[in-house]
C-alpha cells in the first residue's frame, strides 16, 4: 500500500485555512481571532508538508518548522497585548472596544 | 485505497468548525487541541514524523498551554463558583472526548493496517533528511528564525512588564 495522496492533503488545507479566515472575520473576541490565526497557520504547514511529500523533499518540513516559530513568536506577542490590555483595565476581549485605547 | 488521510482531514475540519464557533474561550481550545492532533496524523499520513511530533510538541504543547495561561489569567468578572460549576458539569467535556477518542481509533486502525512504501512518491522524509536540510541550505533561515525569536521574547517582556507595577 502506498503512502497518502497529498491531493486530499491540500483540499483539507483550503478549507482550514478558509474556515481560520471566517474565524478572524467574524469572531470579534480576541482570543478566538488569535485561534483563527493559528489555524490558518497550520492550513499552510499543512499545505508545505503536501508539498513536500508530494515531492519527496524535506524543504515542507523545513518551512514547516519556519512556521512553527513564527507562530511562537506571533502567539506570545499577542497574548502579551491582550494580558496589558486587560491589566489597563478593560473588561471586554471585544476587538471592536480598540478604538477606545487611551495612554 | 488509502482514505485514513481524508478521515483525518475531516476529523480535523469538524473540530476547527466546533471551535471557532464557540462562545466560551476555553471550550473553543478544548476543539483546536483535537484539530492539532488531526493535523499531526495527517502529517505522520503524509510521510512527515519529525513534523508531527513537533505539531504535538510545540502546537498542541506550547501555544495550546500558552493560550490556556491567559485565559485563566484573564478572570472576565464572573464568580468563580459559577465558572467553576460550569465546568465540572460535564457537558462541556463530552463533544471534545467523543472526536478525540474517534481520532484515537482511526490512528490505531491506521497504525495496525498501513505500511507505508519506501522510495514512492510520499515516501517517510525522516528527522536525518530534514536535519541535513536545515542545517546545510536552510541556515540563514535558522538563524533568521532566532532573530524573530528573540524580538518575540523580548516584546513580549516589554509588554508584560507594567502589569504588576499598575495593580
Amino acid at each position: 500500500m502506498t503512502a497518502a495522496d497529498p491531493n486530499g492533503a491540500l483540499i483539507v488545507a483550503v478549507i482550514l485555512f478558509s474556515l481560520g479566515a471566517l474565524g478572524v472575520l467574524v469572531r470579534r473576541n480576541l482570543l478566538f481571532m488569535l485561534m483563527s490565526t493559528e489555524i490558518m497557520l497550520n492550513a499552510a504547514c499543512l499545505a508545505f508538508i503536501a508539498a513536500g511529500s508530494r515531492w519527496h523533499m524535506a524543504d515542507g518540513q523545513v518551512m514547516f518548522m519556519m512556521v512553527v516559530a513564527f507562530a511562537a513568536a506571533e502567539s506570545a506577542v499577542g497574548l502579551a497585548i491582550i494580558l496589558r490590555m486587560h491589566a489597563a483595565g478593560r473588561s471586554t476581549l471585544d476587538a471592536d472596544t480598540g478604538n477606545r485605547l487611551g495612554g | 485505497m488509502n482514505i485514513m488521510l481524508e478521515l483525518y482531514g475531516l476529523i480535523a475540519i469538524g473540530a476547527t468548525a466546533l471551535a471557532i464557533t464557540r462562545t466560551i474561550p476555553v471550550h473553543g481550545l478544548l476543539y483546536l487541541v483535537v484539530s492539532l492532533l488531526a493535523l499531526a496524523c495527517m502529517f505522520e499520513q503524509l510521510g512527515a514524523p519529525f513534523a508531527a511530533m513537533l505539531e504535538i510538541i510545540v502546537y498542541a504543547g506550547a501555544i495550546m498551554v500558552l493560550f490556556v495561561f491567559v485565559v485563566m489569567m484573564i478572570n472576565l468578572g464572573q464568580p468563580d463558583q459559577l465558572r467553576e460549576k460550569g465546568w465540572f458539569a460535564g457537558g462541556a467535556w463530552i463533544g471534545p472526548s467523543v472526536i478525540s477518542i474517534l481520532l484515537m481509533g482511526l490512528l490505531v486502525y491506521g497504525l495496525n493496517h498501513n505500511t507505508m512504501a519506501v522510495g514512492t512518491v510520499g515516501a517517510v522524509i525522516g528527522p536525518k533528511a530534514v536535519g541535513l536540510t536545515l542545517y546545510g541550505p536552510y541556515i540563514l533561515t535558522v538563524e533568521l528564525s532566532s532573530f524573530l525569536l528573540l524580538a518575540g521574547l523580548v516584546s513580549a517582556y516589554h509588554i508584560g512588564r507594567r502589569i504588576g507595577g499598575n495593580s
